[in-house]
C-alpha cells in the first residue's frame, strides 16, 4: 500500500462525494443546499487539482483537466451565490438557487469522470 | 543529469510547488470557515462572501482598511490567528518559488528548453559545433563572418557563457552540456533537417569520438569533422566511416613536408585555405639541410617522420628520447646554449621547438637564434593566450593547432570541392603550382580570396539550369565569367576545378569548355565576384544579358510590347 495513493484517492473521492451532497435535493429549494457543503467541495476540489499537478502521463493529463473543469464550475457556482446573496439584495431566491445547483451539477459530472478514471487506472495497473 | 530528465520545466515547477499550494489552500479554507462561524456584533455571522473578501486582502498583506461590518471581539480574535497563519503560508509558498527559481536543476531545465526552442526555430541551414575552446571560437567567428549559422554545445559553463559576450552578427544558440551524450546532440539539432554538418572540436578525444559515433548513427548523411589528438583515435574514427578527421600535428607535418619539396604548392594551399579576408604572409620557405628538433613527444614524432619522408637529416634534443628512429639524439634541455651547441646548431639550417610548454619553446628559439641568426624557426604554440609573445618573436612558422583545425574545417564545410582539388594539386609538380600561384595572385592579390563551389542544378542555379535544359551544349564556361553589370568586363573570378556526375573531372578547365547541367564548379575570386556570379546563375534576366547582351524587359506586358515592337520593326 502506498500512502501517496491513499491520499490521492481520498481527495478525489471526497471531492465527488461533497459535490454530490451539495447537489442532491430539490433543485430550486435553498433549504436543501448547504453553503458550507459548497465551500468544502470547492476547497477539496482545489486540493485535488494541486495533487494532480506534475503527472506527465496521458491519464494524468485527463485527470488534471477534469479537476480543472470541476473547479471552474464550482467557483462559478460560488460566485453566483455571492452575487445573489449580496449584490442583487433579494437573498437566495429559488431562481438563483437553481442556477447555483445546476452549475454544481456540471462539476459533479466532471468529478464522476475523475473517479471513473481513478478506478480505470487502478484496474489497469493490477497491483 | 541528462537533458531528458529535465525536459519539461512547467511540470517540474508544478510538482515542486504541490506542497506549498496545498498548504495555502488549507490555510485559506480554515480562515474563511472560521470567520463565517465566529459570531459577530448582534450575533449575526459573516457570510462566505465577506469572509473570503476579508481573508483575501488580509492574507496577501494588502490590508485594506475597509471592513464590511464592524467586527465583534470573537471575530477579531479569529482574524488575529488568520493573519499569522496566512503570513506563514505565503512565506512558505514564495520561499519555495524563489528556491525553485534559483535551483540549479531548474535553471538547467529552463536553459535547455530555451536552447531547444531556439534550435527548433532555425529554419535555415546551420552547423553544429561541439566545443567552444580556441578552435571552436575561431570556427564560429569565421562561420559568422561567412553568414552561416551555428549551434554551439560546450561542456564548460564558463566558456559557454563567454560565447554570449563575443557579439556575433547572427544569433548563435549555445548550451552548456556534455556533447558526448546523444540526447544533448539531439537537442542541438543533430537530427534537424536544416543541420548541414557536425564539428567535433573539443579538446577531449573521447568526447569527439562519441560525437562522431552519435552523428554516424543518428544522422548518417551528415558530414562530420572530427578533431583527433592522436593517431589511435584517428584510426578509431576512421574505422566507422568518419570522413574528415583532422589531426592538427599530422596536418602540419604534411604541410611541412609539402613546403620542403614543393614550396609553391604549399603557397597555393595556404592561399586557398586561409581565413577569408586575411592576407597571407610570404615567408621564406623551409630550407633543406640539417635540422634540429627539440622535444620528441607526439608532435615531435610526427615531424621527424615527415623529415624522414623528405630525407632531411634531423638531430633530436630531448631529456629521454627513445632510440630506434635512426637519428642522433642529444640528451638534455634545449633551453640551454650548451645543449644546442652539442646538437651542432651552428651547422643547422632550421630548428623546430615542439615541447608542450610555450615558454620552453620560446626560450629554445631565442637561444638558438642567438647562436645562429639565420636559422629557420618553427615554433609550437600550445595556448593561444600566449600569442602576443609569439608575435613579438617573429618566428618563421608558428604552429597553432586551433588555427590549423579551423582552416581545415572551414575549407571542407564551405567548399566541398576544395578538398578533392587540394588532393589533386598535391600530386602536381612544383612548376605547375608556381605558374598557377603566380597567375592567381597577380589577378587577385595575396589576400585570401573567396573560394566557393557551385552546383549547376535547379536549386542552386535555377536560371542557368533551365537555360541549359532548353539549349544544351550552348554555353561555354568563359561565357559565364562575365560581369553582370557590364558584360564587356570579365568577372573577377576563375574556375579551378570542374566535376561531373560520372566522376569525370577537369582541373583548370579552359574557357571553351562546354558546361552541362549538374556540373560542379570550384571558383576562386574576389568576394564581390561571388555575389555577381550567384546573380548570373539564379536570375534569368541577368543570365540573358551575360550570355547574349540583350537586356530583356521583365513581366508579361513588357515582354509582349517588346515582341510587338520587334515584329513591327521586322515588318517595316
Amino acid at each position: 500500500m502506498n500512502l501517496e495513493k491513499v491520499i490521492f484517492g481520498f481527495f478525489i473521492v471526497l471531492a465527488a462525494t461533497l459535490n454530490f451532497g451539495f447537489f442532491v435535493g430539490d433543485l430550486s429549494n435553498p433549504e436543501h443546499h448547504d453553503i458550507y457543503e459548497l465551500f468544502a467541495a470547492i476547497v477539496v476540489n482545489l486540493i485535488a487539482t494541486v495533487l494532480k499537478f506534475g503527472d506527465r502521463t496521458q491519464i494524468g493529463a485527463v485527470h488534471l483537466s477534469t479537476s480543472l473543469v470541476a473547479d471552474l464550475q464550482l467557483i462559478a457556482a460560488a460566485m453566483v451565490w455571492g452575487y445573489g446573496a449580496h449584490v442583487v439584495g433579494t437573498g437566495m431566491t429559488p431562481d438563483m438557487t437553481a442556477k447555483v445547483v445546476s452549475l454544481s451539477g456540471g462539476a459533479l459530472f466532471a468529478n464522476v469522470v475523475s473517479v471513473i478514471i481513478l478506478i480505470a487506472e487502478t484496474i489497469m495497473q493490477r497491483r | 543529469m541528462t537533458p531528458a530528465t529535465h525536459h519539461s520545466t512547467l511540470f517540474l515547477a508544478m510538482r515542486r510547488l504541490r506542497a506549498p499550494l496545498i498548504t495555502l489552500i488549507t490555510i485559506f479554507a480554515i480562515s474563511v470557515l472560521g470567520l463565517t462561524l465566529a459570531p459577530g456584533i448582534g450575533g449575526e455571522k459573516m457570510s462566505f462572501f465577506h469572509a473570503f473578501y476579508f481573508i483575501s486582502y488580509t492574507a496577501t498583506t494588502i490590508g485594506f482598511g475597509e471592513i464590511p461590518i464592524e467586527f465583534s471581539n470573537e471575530q477579531r480574535l479569529w482574524a488575529t490567528i488568520c493573519i499569522y497563519l496566512a503570513v506563514v503560508g505565503w512565506a512558505y509558498t514564495i520561499g519555495s518559488l524563489f528556491s525553485l527559481l534559483q535551483d540549479h536543476t531548474f535553471q538547467n531545465a529552463v536553459a535547455t528548453e530555451h536552447f531547444a526552442r531556439q534550435v527548433r526555430r532555425i529554419h535555415e541551414p546551420f552547423y553544429l559545433v561541439c566545443g567552444y575552446g580556441e578552435t571552436g571560437r575561431l570556427v564560429c567567428k569565421a562561420l559568422d563572418r561567412l553568414g552561416e549559422r551555428a549551434v554551439v554545445v560546450e561542456r564548460n559553463p564558463d566558456k559557454a557563457g563567454e560565447q554570449e559576450l563575443h557579439g556575433y552578427v547572427t544569433d548563435m544558440p549555445c548550451l552548456a552540456a556534455d556533447a558526448s551524450l546523444p540526447e544533448t546532440l539531439r537537442f542541438a539539432g543533430l537530427t534537424s533537417r536544416h543541420c548541414r554538418g557536425v564539428l567535433a572540436l573539443t579538446d577531449d578525444d573521447n568526447t569527439n569520438l562519441a560525437v562522431a559515433i552519435s552523428a554516424r548513427l543518428l544522422a548518417p548523411k551528415l558530414p562530420v569533422l572530427c578533431r583527433a589528438g592522436s593517431t589511435e583515435i584517428a584510426a578509431n574514427m576512421a574505422s566507422f566511416g568518419t570522413r574528415y578527421i583532422i589531426n592538427p600535428y599530422a596536418k602540419f607535418a604534411e604541410y611541412l613536408a609539402l613546403a620542403l619539396h614543393a614550396p609553391n604548392t604549399y603557397h597555393l594551399l595556404t592561399w586557398l585555405t586561409g581565413l577569408p579576408g586575411t592576407a597571407v604572409e610570404r615567408h621564406r620557405d623551409p630550407p633543406r639541410g640539417k635540422w634540429v628538433l627539440c622535444g620528441y613527444g607526439g608532435f615531435g614524432k610526427v615531424i621527424v617522420e615527415a623529415f624522414d619522408r623528405e630525407a632531411v637529416p634531423v638531430t633530436i634534443i630531448d631529456r629521454e628520447a627513445p632510440d630506434g628512429h635512426g637519428h642522433r639524439v642529444v640528451k638534455g634541455d634545449g633551453t640551454g646554449a650548451s645543449t644546442l651547441e652539442r646538437a651542432n646548431i651552428n651547422q643547422a639550417v632550421g630548428i623546430v621547438a615542439t615541447t608542450g610548454n610555450d615558454f620552453d619553446n620560446l626560450s629554445i628559439a631565442v637561444t638558438a637564434r642567438e647562436l645562429n641568426p639565420n636559422l629557420f624557426v618553427i615554433l609550437r604554440m600550445n595556448a593561444y593566450a600566449n600569442h602576443a609573445l609569439f608575435d613579438a618573436f617573429e618566428s618563421d612558422v608558428t604552429v597553432v593547432p586551433s588555427e590549423i583545425i579551423g582552416h581545415e574545417c572551414l575549407a571542407v564545410l564551405t567548399t566541398p570541392l576544395l578538398e578533392p582539388f587540394l588532393a589533386e594539386i598535391a600530386t602536381k609538380d612544383d612548376a605547375w603550382s608556381a605558374e598557377l600561384v603566380e597567375q592567381l595572385t597577380d589577378r587577385f592579390g595575396w589576400t585570401v580570396p573567396a573560394v566557393w563551389s557551385v552546383r549547376l542544378n535547379l536549386r542552386r542555379a535555377p536560371a542557368l539550369y533551365r537555360h541549359l535544359m532548353r539549349n544544351s551544349g550552348s554555353v561555354r564556361l568563359g561565357d559565364l565569367l562575365r560581369n553582370p553589370h557590364d558584360r564587356a568586363a570579365a568577372l573577377e573570378a576563375a574556375v579551378l576545378y570542374l566535376r561531373r556526375d560520372d566522376d569525370d573531372h577537369i582541373i583548370r578547365p579552359s574557357p571553351d569548355e562546354i558546361i552541362r547541367p549538374g556540373d560542379r564548379l570550384l571558383l576562386v575570386g574576389l568576394p564581390a565576384a561571388r555575389r555577381d556570379f550567384a546573380l548570373t546563375v539564379t536570375n534569368g534576366h541577368t543570365l540573358d544579358y551575360v550570355l547574349t547582351g540583350a537586356d530583356r524587359p521583365g513581366g508579361w506586358v513588357w515582354e509582349w510590347l517588346a515582341e510587338r515592337r520587334r515584329r513591327a520593326a521586322g515588318a517595316g
